[in-house]
């Protein structure tokens, strides 16, 4: 994506040029973003038997109304989400309504709009992936800059191996295993859930702890699992750092080692990190989708996993779409600001 | 008078190198080679382990188990069913026989048709450039800035009635193809340029052999390293399509199990041994696939290897995010 940004061909960068690559980044973010949406459109209509009909049909069926009036009952809710008109002017339709974030009705709660239940299961999916993000990157930095750096303690390293098996591997399988043995076995954390259940959710000291309490084990299975990915980043970048010659200057002159670590080392060594980081915040909005099945997590995940069995197709679409939308937001916010940190992309481009 | 003898000298050296290698030679040493990385030698070990219960299981157990109803539901380990039985009386070692290696296709079916893709474009990417490169990587570094797995849902979910193992493979292989793109499309570029390709279109070859003879046999090892990651991000996409439910229904593959396990809250039931057989599996695999692509990279390119994470980390989100 930073290839598109900071164009390949080499040339004097005078502002206007500037604005024109910035222009076309905020274009592709729309055609990226319009993609999406066309794509949700279309799939359902190209697939066989139109999936989104088919559950139309089988709700008014089970509704009771199988006896009088099927065809009517179709018709009736064809109008209602716009079925009975020429393709593109759904097409149209479609999009003006996608760009007010509006998706249609829930299939399964009727009369209840896609978006106003996404809205509410996604601070609880961006809250849980916000903290454990943070967490991750800030022990994962930590520990990968201490195992590149000389005077740790030799039994750090031990620690390298396991740390890296479980960044290979999925993190809801880390889930399981977490849920099962803190959860069915120990009893030490609650099985499942955002928060007891029984109580409603409120703006109390109470009820936040709880939430806290509910997310320990969900967070811990992100944090165990992505940890290894930080950790491996810095390492690279530190054991690069450690080669340079500021690095022996910095010890011939005496200075503490803290003081070396600090502020020779991870400040220089830090800064793609920070670019992973921006990127990964994009990913809060889908981040851990079956961590969250696994704990019945009331967020986004869940959500997905009901809606996919229960074929509610506009919540699903939705979905899709609102996490396309959150990434490449991230990812515009990512190309357009990282210039203004790192003066070499501005001046020399990625080739 | 010295400085001809040594020259001569010299030359028959060099000519005793040239002559050393011989085919079995170099086999040899790519052997030896191999064993200095001990990372691929345990990678691909696991490997044909696993590819082993597929192969060798049937013989053992009758996979006719692996069907519900073929059991008692829900019994724990014992000596009858050395793994259980689930939920829907699924004798679980006759699933692990037969759902191991229907995971394995989904994932080799998908890594082998991304890798084609990607060789193809990469190929015309490289080699012809201008305005053919600008558009396949315009379309590469579009696609890569989008959620996968997250769009695969919607595909999956809207086909959810006809899914089967191998358009559950083709659906995944249809967003998989970018990261083969991007790699093999970079060392077209730089072999490109190599002497041995500029004689080859000097003496009249055509394109068609200048790729075929000369390029592809040099891409080889990058595209062995390539199968291997994009078969492991397809597994690693499929099997998590599946434990959301978007897989072949009734086919036992890995995620499916983990689906229907996590489906009849086998958890909170305490029925641990049906979702633990799928996920040792898993991990077994991930792990193994690791292990390889890491011991092949270190081949591939000796030299970059080091600094590798450096440079993939700006663009790749952490392995297994967005699920």
């Amino acid at each position: 994506m930073a290839d598109i940004y900071g164009s390949d061909e080499p040339g004097p960068r005078n502002g206007g040029d500037a604005m024109r690559r910035v222009l076309a980044r905020i274009g592709l973010f729309f055609l990226v973003v319009w993609g999406a949406a066309t794509l949700n459109f279309f799939l359902p209509r190209i697939a066989p038997g139109d999936p989104v009909r088919q559950r139309l049909f089988r709700m008014t069926v089970q509704g009771g109304y199988t006896q009088q009036g099927v065809e009517e009952m179709v018709a009736a809710y064809q109008e209602q989400f716009g079925l009975d008109q020429p393709l593109w002017l759904q097409y149209l339709r479609y999009l003006g309504d996608v760009a007010q974030l509006d998706f249609g009705y829930s299939l399964t709660l009727f009369p209840t709009k896609a978006l106003d239940i996404i809205m509410v299961a996604l601070p609880w999916t961006i809250g849980l992936l916000t903290v454990t993000t943070l967490l991750s990157f800030l022990l994962g930095t930590l520990f990968g800059a201490l195992l590149a750096w000389r005077k740790s303690p030799r039994g750090l390293n031990i620690l390298a191996g396991p740390l890296l098996a479980l960044s290979a591997i999925p993190y809801y399988m880390l889930g399981l295993v977490l849920v099962y043995v803190f959860g069915v076995i120990l009893k030490w954390f609650p099985l499942s859930g955002g928060y007891a259940s029984g109580t409603l959710p409120s703006l109390n000291l109470d009820f936040l702890l709880d939430v806290v309490w509910h997310s320990i084990l969900p967070g811990a299975s992100i944090v165990l699992a992505t940890l290894g990915f930080w950790a491996l980043g810095m390492r690279g970048m530190m054991v690069t750092t450690e080669g340079e010659d500021y690095m022996v200057f910095a010890e011939m002159r005496g200075l503490p080692d803290r003081t070396i670590f600090t502020s020779y080392g991870v400040r220089n060594a830090i800064l793609p990190q920070f670019t992973s980081l921006a990127l990964s915040l994009g990913h809060i909005v889908s981040g851990a989708l079956l961590v969250e099945v696994i704990f019945t997590y009331p967020g986004v995940g869940s959500l997905l996993f009901t809606a996919i069995q229960e074929s509610d197709y506009f919540v699903i679409y939705g979905i899709v779409f609102m996490v396309v939308l959150s990434i490449a937001l991230a990812t515009l916010m990512v190309d357009l600001v990282y210039p203004l940190l790192d003066p070499r992309i501005r001046v020399g481009g990625q080739s | 008078m010295t400085e001809p003898q040594e020259a001569e000298v010299v030359s028959r050296e060099r000519a005793a190198l040239v002559r050393a290698v011989t085919p079995w030679q170099r086999i040899k040493g790519v052997i030896v080679y191999c064993l200095r990385t001990p990372m691929l030698v345990a990678g691909v070990l696991l490997l044909l382990a696993l590819f082993a219960i597929g192969w060798v299981g049937p013989l053992f157990v009758d996979t006719g188990l692996a069907d519900p109803t073929s059991a008692p539901p829900d019994l724990p380990p014992s000596r009858d069913y050395p793994l259980g039985t689930d939920d829907q009386g699924r004798n679980l070692l006759a699933v692990a026989v037969v759902g191991l290696p229907l995971t394995l296709r989904v994932g080799l079916i998908a890594g082998a048709v991304a890798l084609g893709i990607g060789t193809l474009l990469g190929i015309l990417a490289g080699y012809l450039g201008g305005v053919v490169d600008a558009i396949i990587r315009g379309l590469a570094d579009i696609l890569l800035t989008v959620p996968t797995l997250v769009v695969l849902v919607t595909i999956a979910a809207s086909i959810k009635q006809v899914i089967s193992v191998e358009i559950m493979a083709l659906v995944v292989a249809s967003l998989a193809w970018m990261w083969p793109t991007r790699t093999i499309r970079s060392q077209v570029l730089t072999l490109r340029e190599r002497a041995y390709i500029q004689v080859a279109k000097m003496s009249g070859r055509r394109t068609s052999g200048v790729v075929f003879f000369e390029l592809l046999p040099n891409l080889l090892p990058y595209i062995a390293a390539s199968f291997v990651t994009s078969t492991a991000a397809a597994i690693l996409a499929s099997v998590g399509l599946e434990a959301l439910g978007l897989g072949p229904q009734n086919e036992p593959t890995l995620g499916m199990t983990i689906y229907w396990a996590i489906r009849f809250d086998a958890l909170i039931r305490g029925l641990w041994w049906w979702w633990l057989m799928p996920i040792v599996l898993i991990v077994a695999l991930f792990i193994a696939l690791f292990l390889t692509s890491a011991g092949l990279d270190a081949i591939a390119n000796p030299r970059v290897y080091r600094g590798r994470n450096k440079r993939r980390r700006t663009s790749q989100p952490p392995a297994g995010a967005t699920l």
